[in-house]
């Protein structure tokens, strides 16, 4: 039960367990607390003798802290201390990095980066001392602020095969266009947050995680001490988006803080502070260029794009991810550069990669789908390889074509009008479109605990989070479904760094993954109750608490004799890794209206259908698909970083200022969810959802108001302001 | 947040001569002291004076200062005969907050300029002297009518907009007695002292707003924004429209998002009046409108959004180009 995952479990046991929990659209079982305000956030623990951390940021863009007026704070009412230690962080970690990453705020990188901790008696008073704090710099002389035109270096293996010139030239169709993307953030609804304790050498910190054995590290590392001696508390997640997959400044801050003063430090971000100083998604230039032979079968893909980062910092967004496997087409040239730059972090941001590649590369392919005379649904479907171009191994399991015929069904795509500004309804312009959706799937090393306890009740433990997503109901699901206990007997405990390590909540894989290990420890328990039983495993059936076998009937309290039965589950990614293209892929069908007049897009409806292998909960997997497709619209309609270029100063670092869509916005979404087995992804068949419905959902919304009203939008989000100066006559 | 003191008001009286900053709603105040834009050292509570009722006056209605703009928007003498007013305050915000916000605060909340916002920029408006951050940076929000090199700053809010094109009026008390103000002149342009967003003078309260005698006809307020719903306006207009006779008879016209006020161009309207309606006509006064329009850069945008705003407005109110489906 250690090993990694090598062989294709074709079993799908799932599918012969009787406990009937698997699929069954439960409902998370802490939503009951979260909505009644009574399941605590990071920021919402209250050891006694807490004091208040406000964190200093810095009004350059780049350059030295050379003064630091501590004196006259320390002299203002409850102010307790004032901390610019070296291990504070300048940057917050990466995803995955399990060490810390660049310390050190006597230096400043990026506009709004933390230089000082401000601890006081009260939040109040900590606020109003770290905005009076006064601060020398001295300041950088020429510092990079904008990405566009700035040289660039590979930020990402390319690929390149055959020759896409020569493809390009002997296209009987092609196009080569040139797409930006603008800046986006996370914006969870819950900012940073984290309460640090001392007991001696001992630090226990509440925060807000999406992987928690990695944020020990990382913690441990930063305060340069042993992971042994960090505890991580993170039972409930109000959002991280990629955001919190590594730690930010606020864990060290308030562990330095709360060390020094000999008590407990709370470090809240303000909103701003979350957008100032937190990773955000990449702004990105990306050229597509598809060529198609006379056939209708694209020889050729080319997507280059540049992103940007700080200084040495390894993450660049990796827009060409799906390109990669998505479609045919034997010349290739795929590549991401960096443009060095000095602006926050830019890190992971929910669906990194494909959620701007897929944008574009769909727009593109609609494009190409016009100039050929193709049905777009046509276009896709005869470009889907059967291995992947260039590593010629077969994809694990791929529902694009079932996805693309139920959804243009489903959806009524037979009414779309051929040609564009072909309908209007009053002062709008109406128009559909479609996109394809593609998101990479990935296992990532995972454990949980099982116990069955004596009394027949199911405990799961894991350090896995649980982001809002569903980690608690789906566990349970799964560990009930196994061993046939039912889901209201079932306990699932998650977020503490003292529980096994699960996969954490990121790159879509927690379900899949730590559900895998689930399954896993659940397998080995039903051994042992066969085994008692005096079956083989295959005869053994579980549910309702009694073990049926062979004719016989025995309740699994009996078979525990008093005991409780605990086993470990454990995955690793293996060979099936290698060996299959694994991706979760879907269609996305819309409806825009385009105000002729105006410039404003309005969504009529959605449609999004999607196949990710096992569906483990229909309810949570549904509303990630909707939140999936609500990040979609907002990439394509509203959501945008602004940057001052002269300073480098983010312009609307608030939710006022940063447009996520609105109940209004939103029109009636519908997902189709595809039963799928995947057995290559992992031994439960499932693969990953949460990012899926991002992938290729602002596409179908730009080729939809090119349907509309007969504009091609190259630059994201399409703005009244950007849409304008392109719109045809409006009477 | 700095440190204040509180004190609040149980009638009027106590409210006005004060060195004290009147809080009402708090809904924009509060923001702006937690970023320490604002720091009055004293707040006046002026929740519990009364001012909060909706009344007749005259042939037309007097709205307290503390009436709620949830409560305003539903009032049914409102929505039956200024409709454009109701439809103006549903514009704006957010439910939560409009059941907060009060008339006096709602023509009192100052812009959202980003440098206003952010302390270590340069702002006349925050900082008188300092300079301005928006000219030359980001201005996509800022005003295409009346900006100076001072203040290129809007005033951001729909309701006074409405108010502006229903020519209502601000009665304001101070120390020295009462006084009636057009809303029209009632906020100003920021020529050379941004940091005055209206004609309020220390002390003074805005105790009502007057609505004259309903006027009927057609009134539409048109918001256009990035999102649906929860944003401010890029640009709107508000504008009750007569029609007799196939002709128009009123055109009383105001727009939001475009200068340091509800921006008011009385030559608009007057070229409407007296014509049939038509897109010819329509181009025409909107081209007036947008004549004397000087974009910052960020914001260039906002002259031909007006333009054909205006224009689509102008056609929905006279049942010019219809509502029905086409397939062309
Ligand atoms: C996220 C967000 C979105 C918003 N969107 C919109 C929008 O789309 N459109 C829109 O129009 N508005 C919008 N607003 C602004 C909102 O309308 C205002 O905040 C609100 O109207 C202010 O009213 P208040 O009573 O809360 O004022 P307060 O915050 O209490 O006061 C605001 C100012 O008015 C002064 N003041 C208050 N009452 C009086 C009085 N009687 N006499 C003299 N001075 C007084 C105060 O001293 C203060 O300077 C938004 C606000 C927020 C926070
Ligand atoms: S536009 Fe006005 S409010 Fe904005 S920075 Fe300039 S002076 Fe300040």
């Amino acid at each position: 039960m250690f090993g990694t995952y090598d062989i294709p479990d074709q079993r799908n046991l799932l599918d012969r367990t009787r406990q009937g929990l698997i699929g069954a659209p439960l409902e998370r079982p802490e939503s009951g607390l979260k909505v009644c305000g009574v399941a605590p956030y990071a920021a919402e623990h209250h050891p006694p003798n807490c004091a208040e951390g406000v964190l200093v940021t810095a009004t350059i863009p780049q350059g030295r802290v050379i003064a630091l007026h501590k004196d006259e704070v320390l002299a203002m009412p409850g102010v307790l201390g004032v901390f610019a230690d070296k291990r504070m962080l300048r940057r917050p970690a990466q995803g995955t990095a399990g060490k810390a990453p660049v310390q050190d705020v006597r230096a400043v990188e990026y506009h709004g980066q933390p230089i000082a901790l401000v601890v006081a008696e009260t939040f109040e008073q900590a606020t109003h001392a770290a905005k009076a704090l006064r601060v020398e710099y001295e300041a950088s002389a020429t510092v990079p602020l904008d990405p566009e035109g700035l040289e660039t270096e590979p930020g990402r293996k390319p690929v390149v095969l055959g020759d896409l010139d020569q493809a390009m030239a002997e296209a009987a169709h092609s196009v080569d266009l040139t797409f930006t993307t603008e800046g986006h953030a996370s914006a969870a609804m819950e900012p940073h947050a984290s309460v640090a304790e001392w007991q001696g050498d001992d630090l226990t910190l509440w925060g807000s995680f999406q992987m928690i054995s990695h944020n020990v590290k990382e913690l441990a590392d930063s305060l340069r001490i042993a992971p042994r001696h960090v505890r991580i508390r993170s039972a409930y997640v109000g959002g991280g988006f990629g955001s919190k997959l590594g730690i930010s400044h606020d864990a060290v801050a308030a562990a330095i803080a709360a060390r020094e003063l000999g008590r407990p430090v709370r470090v809240v971000l303000s909103r701003q502070q979350v957008f100032d100083t937190i990773t955000r998604r990449s702004e990105t230039g990306q050229r597509l260029r598809l060529a198609l032979d006379a056939g209708g079968y694209l020889a050729g893909i080319g997507h280059e794009a540049w992103v940007s980062n700080l200084p040495d910092e390894p993450f660049a967004e990796p827009v060409t991810q799906a390109t990669e496997f998505l479609y045919s087409g034997e010349n290739r040239k795929l590549a991401v550069n960096l443009a060095r730059i000095s602006r926050v972090t830019s890190g992971s941001v929910r669906a990194p990669g494909e959620a701007v590649g897929m944008q574009v590369l769909e727009a593109a392919m609609d494009e190409l789908a016009e100039k050929a005379g193709f049905d777009p649904i046509e276009l896709r479907k005869r470009n889907l390889p059967s291995s992947q171009p260039g590593k010629d191994r077969p994809y694990s399991s791929r529902m694009l074509i079932e996805a693309l015929d139920q959804g243009a069904r489903a959806f009524g795509w037979q009414d779309r009008k051929p040609r564009p500004c072909m309908t209007r309804e009053g002062e709008w312009w109406l128009g559909m479109g479609v996109a394809s959706a593609a998101r990479v799937n990935m296992l990532r090393p995972a454990a949980a605990r099982v116990r069955l306890e004596p009394d027949g009740s199911l405990r799961v433990q894991s350090d896995q989070t649980d982001i809002g997503t569903g980690s608690y109901a789906i566990l349970g699901q799964i560990a009930g479904e196994m061993l046939g206990v039912p889901i209201a007997r079932v306990t699932v405990e998650l977020g503490d760094s003292s529980l096994p390590s699960g996969a954490g909540s990121g790159g879509s894989f927690g379900a899949s993954s730590t559900g895998s290990a689930v399954f896993r420890a659940c397998e080995a328990i039903r051994d042992k109750l066969a085994h008692r039983l005096g079956v083989p495993i295959e005869a053994l059936e579980l549910r309702d608490g009694m073990a049926i076998a062979s004719g016989r009937e025995v309740a699994v309290i009996e078979l525990l004799r008093g005991e409780a039965m605990e086993e470990i589950g454990r995955i690793k990614p293996g060979k099936t890794d290698k060996d299959y293209a694994q991706a979760s892929y879907g269609a996305f069908f819309c409806e825009v209206a385009v105000n002729a007049f105006t410039a404003e897009t309005r969504l009529r409806r959605m449609l999004g259908a999607f196949g990710f292998g096992r569906v483990l909960n229909a309810r949570t997997a549904r509303s990630q698909c909707l939140g999936g497709m609500v990040w979609g619209i907002g990439s394509a309609l509203t959501e945008e970083l602004g940057f001052d270029l002269r300073d480098g100063q983010m312009t609307n670092h608030d939710l006022a200022g940063y447009h996520v869509p609105c109940h209004a916005d939103i029109p009636a979404l519908e997902v189709i969810l595809l039963e799928e087995r995947d057995a290559p992804a992992s031994p439960i068949q499932a693969k990953g959802v949460g990012e899926l419905a991002i992938c290729g959902a602002a596409a179908a919304v730009a080729n939809a108001i090119y349907n509309a009203c007969g504009v091609r939008m190259h630059d994201f989000p399409m703005t009244p302001a950007r849409l304008l100066p392109k719109l045809p006559d409006p009477f | 947040m700095k440190f204040f003191d509180y004190a609040r008001a149980t009638e009027l009286s106590e409210a006005i001569g004060e060195f004290a900053k009147p809080i009402a709603g708090g809904t924009n105040l509060l923001d702006l002291m937690k970023l320490e834009v604002e720091t009055p050292s004293r707040l006046m509570d002026i929740n519990h004076i009364g001012l909060n009722e909706i009344s007749p006056h005259g042939d037309g209605l007097r709205i307290g200062a503390l009436v709620r703009n949830a409560d305003c928007a539903a009032d049914l003498r409102v929505r039956r005969d200024y409709p454009l007013l109701a439809r103006a305050i549903l514009a704006g915000a957010s439910p939560q907050l409009r059941n907060r916000a009060t008339t006096g605060g709602n023509l009192c909340q100052r812009t959202r300029c980003t440098y206003f916002m952010r302390l270590g920029t340069r702002c006349n408006k925050r900082e008188p002297g300092s300079g301005c951050d928006a000219i030359g940076g980001v201005n996509r929000d800022h005003a295409i009518f009346g900006a100076t090199e001072h203040c290129i700053a809007t005033y951001p809010g729909d309701m006074a907009v409405a108010l502006a094109a229903l020519d209502a009026s601000v009665q304001i008390e101070g120390i020295d007695g009462s006084r009636q103000v057009s809303l029209r002149d009632f906020h100003r342009l920021p020529d050379g002292d941004p940091h005055l967003d209206n004609v309020l003078t220390g002390g003074e309260i805005i105790t009502s707003v007057k609505l004259p005698a309903p006027v009927g006809g057609k009134q539409i307020y048109r918001k256009i924004r990035d999102r649906a719903s929860y944003a401010f306006a890029l640009v709107s207009v508000a504008a009750i429209v007569t029609l007799d006779q196939g002709r128009i008879t009123r055109a009383d016209l105001a727009f939001g998002g475009v200068a340091h006020k509800p921006w008011h161009d009385p030559a608009v309207g007057r070229a409407l009046i007296g014509n049939e309606p038509s897109d010819q006509l329509f181009s025409e006064a909107a081209d007036l409108l947008v004549n004397q329009a000087k974009g910052q850069g960020g914001n260039d945008f906002k002259i031909p959004l007006l333009r054909r705003s205006l224009i689509a407005v102008l056609r929905e109110a006279t049942g010019i180009g219809g509502n029905d489906v086409r397939n062309l």
